[in-house]
């Protein structure tokens, strides 16, 4: 066996675009006992009928690599690529903050929202809604700061990702 | 259901309802059998079996039995074995064998009625979530939702269930989907690329090279081989012979993988693993270079995972990459079908220069023959009239009696003691011939995997080897037996305990019987009499070879109730917890397990 030094791995997963398939990649985390840091899936590609998976994992180098194989031969998935593994790649999360307070909270959270780069996408007299992109650690940091100044709300997708450069992922 | 949309649509020729589409397709795949139980969802399938002469259908009495029967099926012929059972209750029973097929990778197309689309979901008589249920106890599922997807979808589990590592596939259909007119396509071209589903089957030839360098260097090799070589058909299995009398190595098998080299062969090594044989595990232990093909070092075989093979060097050739690294970390791994990878390595042993001499594995063998003259499997067998039948005797005069005839034997089994001294005491020259729950330890596995296998060889000599406790878990299938005239013989070690139980509860937890007695067990001869088959008993030692002669020697389904020995053991044994040098050899050396800790205890 080798080691116990865990690592975080960003898996790209290109599935069929199909019922269940889903089901089947949480099933196999589950029913092998694998954690899940995030996990996003949207379709994008309508005429090849692909979707992609993006999975947040950590583990050791063994189950990571366990993960990848599991993951392979399940039959609806095209391609599993370990990002974290394969090179530079980009991560990105975006998240929906409501904030709600009044006066001078109100203005700091709105520098702050500003010095972040947070967009705002909807007010009132009494709340904000922040619109931000940014890896994990970002939008942590940021709903840090909000947390004293009347964070009421949080949605966020969960990490997408993409290899740097020419590198693709493709079926 | 509803009618009205269903007649009307049926104007083009090449349309044709949903069930013949169906068994179409398994013509088409090339089905002869199919083992099943009706029921309302599939009623439309079965009216149409019976308007058609191709397939033949087998009328099981339990659908968890129709899957086991399907494995028999597929196991002694290498054939995908197909199996009809309704909704709801009807997929809920077939589950334990849908999992036990997995574990094992057995190839089997199990068709399961639905409730029509439009009742999905609604709590509908007999519906249950089928593809849900059944997601992680298979290897593919299908719910087929559209006509038009029916028998694209029929073809595509034939090659999911058969091809790569082979294993169960389920395909759910709404009943509204079998009456509706659906098209018919035609299989793809065998060899077409599949979308998704892209089995590696050639090996890297670096790796090989790598394994046969590593071989080449071995003082201490050991080839280690299990159900793999058997899923890659019987010409692996001739390649494996080949190999290893090419490279004059020792040879162990797994119990999924027995019969893939010849048990009589002087390199045979016997199984290996928990009631493997002292001279397997301690040659695992102790070699230099072990060479797995088609096994996945599973905890049965492996024992105490950080103190397995601590010496070796590892190639593992797999054709599933999850199997490799998975329990076991390996130098060399190989991914690939068990036949490519054994004629690439005759190959590269061949091509490659490295000079190999038999002499250099001499002192190996000489190893080996001192473990093998400790003789782990014998026993005492008192001859003497009236004296208690010991069970290994039993099984070993099965054999050898069996093997007097010159017939083709096939053996099953159910789970426990039984099944281990069937492995420990027949020996199987070929594969194929032995069929058994590996993975999934499945009571009940052994009477219609006998069943099945007996439909697809009518000639064969075909025996389960049972425990009274396992028999009785699909005793039903006596009836299937005596419908289709099927001269399965269900040999019964009977101890009237649950003895693998037993065993644990008197090494493992201080002699406390907890419900492993056989309590208040049915007259077995009686019981086959009531079923049409005929029963045999055997009370002790001389009348036991009596019995085995006359139940081969009748032409129709037998039970022969072997009463043997209550207290008698399964040996050798690694105690759970323990490395392959700790095995236990006897009953002398039970004191042993009391080194077993609770550590030991939670590995079952």
């Amino acid at each position: 066996m080798s080691g116990t030094d865990t690592r975080t791995a960003t898996i790209a997963v290109l599935v069929e675009n199909e019922a269940g398939v889903l089901a089947r990649v949480i099933g196999l985390f589950s029913g092998r006992g694998y954690n899940i840091d995030s996990l996003t899936v949207a379709p994008v590609d309508a005429e090849r009928r692909l979707s992609r998976i993006t999975i947040v994992t950590s583990g050791t180098e063994m189950v990571i690599e366990q993960i990848k194989a599991q993951l392979d031969r399940l039959v609806p998935v095209h391609k599993v690529s370990d990002l974290t593994l394969e090179g530079p790649h980009l991560v990105r999360e975006l998240a929906l903050i409501k904030v709600i307070g009044r006066g001078e909270q109100r203005v700091e959270a709105l520098r702050l929202a500003d010095a972040f780069r947070a967009r705002v996408v909807d007010a009132t007299v009494e709340s904000f809604v922040f619109e931000m992109t940014g890896d994990a650690e970002k939008i942590d940091a940021f709903l840090a700061l909000m947390r004293p100044l009347g964070l009421a709300e949080v949605s966020r997708t969960g990490a997408v990702a993409i290899a740097r450069g020419t590198r693709q992922i493709a079926p | 259901m509803s009618a009205s949309p269903l007649s009307a649509a049926s104007a083009d020729p090449a349309m044709k309802p949903g069930a013949e589409v169906v068994l179409r397709a398994l013509k088409d795949q090339g089905v002869e059998v199919i083992f099943g139980y009706p029921g309302g969802a599939v009623l439309p399938i079965y009216d149409a079996l019976f308007q058609q002469n191709h397939i033949r259908h087998i009328l099981v009495r339990h659908e968890q039995a129709a899957v086991h029967a399907a494995e028999g099926y597929a196991r002694s012929t290498g054939k995908v074995g197909v199996v009809l059972v309704t909704s709801g209750p009807g997929a809920t029973n077939a589950v334990t064998g849908l999992v036990d097929a997995l574990m094992d990778s057995i190839p089997i197309v199990c068709l399961t009625g639905q409730v029509p689309t439009h009742l999905i979901g609604n709590d509908a008589f007999q519906e249950a979530d089928t593809t849900g249920i059944t997601r992680p106890a298979t290897k593919h599922n299908y719910l087929v939702k559209r006509s038009e997807d029916l028998a694209a979808v029929l073809h595509d589990a034939f090659h999911i269930a058969r091809s790569g590592r082979p294993g169960p596939v389920v395909i759910d259909l709404p009943k509204d989907i079998l009456i509706k007119p659906a098209p018919y396509t035609e299989p793809p071209k065998p060899g077409a690329p599949h979308r998704s589903y892209r089995p590696v089957l050639d090996p890297d030839p670096a790796a090989i090279r790598e394994a046969v360098r590593l071989l080449k260097g071995a003082r201490r090799p050991i080839i280690y081989t299990g159900g793999g070589v058997i899923n890659a058909g019987p010409e692996a299995s001739q390649l494996l012979t080949e190999f290893v009398r090419l490279t004059g190595m020792p040879c162990t098998n797994t119990l999924m993988g027995l019969g893939a080299f010849p048990a009589s062969d002087p390199q045979f090594l016997g199984m290996l693993g928990m009631h493997g044989t002292y001279e397997a595990n301690m040659a695992m232990w102790r070699c230099d270079v072990m060479l797995n093909i088609g096994a996945r070092f599973d905890d049965r075989v492996t024992g105490r995972l950080d103190k397995f093979s601590p010496e070796s060097k590892k190639i593992h050739a797999d054709i599933d990459p999850s199997s490799i690294n998975k329990n076991v970390k390996v130098e060399v791994p190989i991914l690939g079908d068990a036949a490519r990878v054994l004629r690439a390595l005759i190959a590269a042993w061949k091509e490659d220069a490295t000079p190999f001499s038999r002499a250099q594995i001499e002192p190996w063998w000489r190893q080996i023959d001192e473990w093998r003259a400790i003789r782990c499997l014998a026993f005492t067998q008192d001859m003497t009239p009236g004296a208690v039948i010991k069970p290994q005797h039993a099984v070993k005069r099965l054999f050898e009696i069996t093997r007097e005839t010159g017939r083709e034997v096939i053996v099953s089994t159910e789970v426990g003691q039984h099944q281990m001294w069937a492995a420990q005491y027949i020996g199987f020259e070929k594969p194929n011939r032995w069929l058994t729950s590996g993975g999934l330890g499945t009571m009940g596995y052994g009477l219609p995997a006998a069943m099945g296998a007996q439909i697809a060889h009518p000639e064969a000599l075909c025996i389960d080897v049972a425990g009274e406790a396992s028999i009785l878990m699909n005793i039903q299938e006596m009836g299937t037996l005596a419908q289709y005239r099927l001269p399965v013989k269900v040999f019964i070690l009977n101890n009237e305990y649950m003895g693998m139980v037993r065993q644990w509860q008197e090494l493992l937890h201080g002699g406390r019987y907890s419900e492993s007695y056989s309590a208040a067990l049915p007259d077995f001869v009686r019981l086959a009499e009531a079923f049409h088959a005929k029963g045999l008993r055997a009370r002790s030692i001389e009348e036991l070879d009596g019995v085995i002669r006359e139940m081969i020697a009748h032409p129709g389904p037998v039970i022969a109730d072997i009463c043997v020995a209550k207290d008698e053991n399964c040996f050798p044994m690694i105690p759970s917890g323990a490395a392959h040098n700790e095995m236990i050899l006897g009953p002398d050396q039970e004191k042993n397990a009391a080194r077993v800790t609770d550590e030991g205890k939670v590995l079952v």
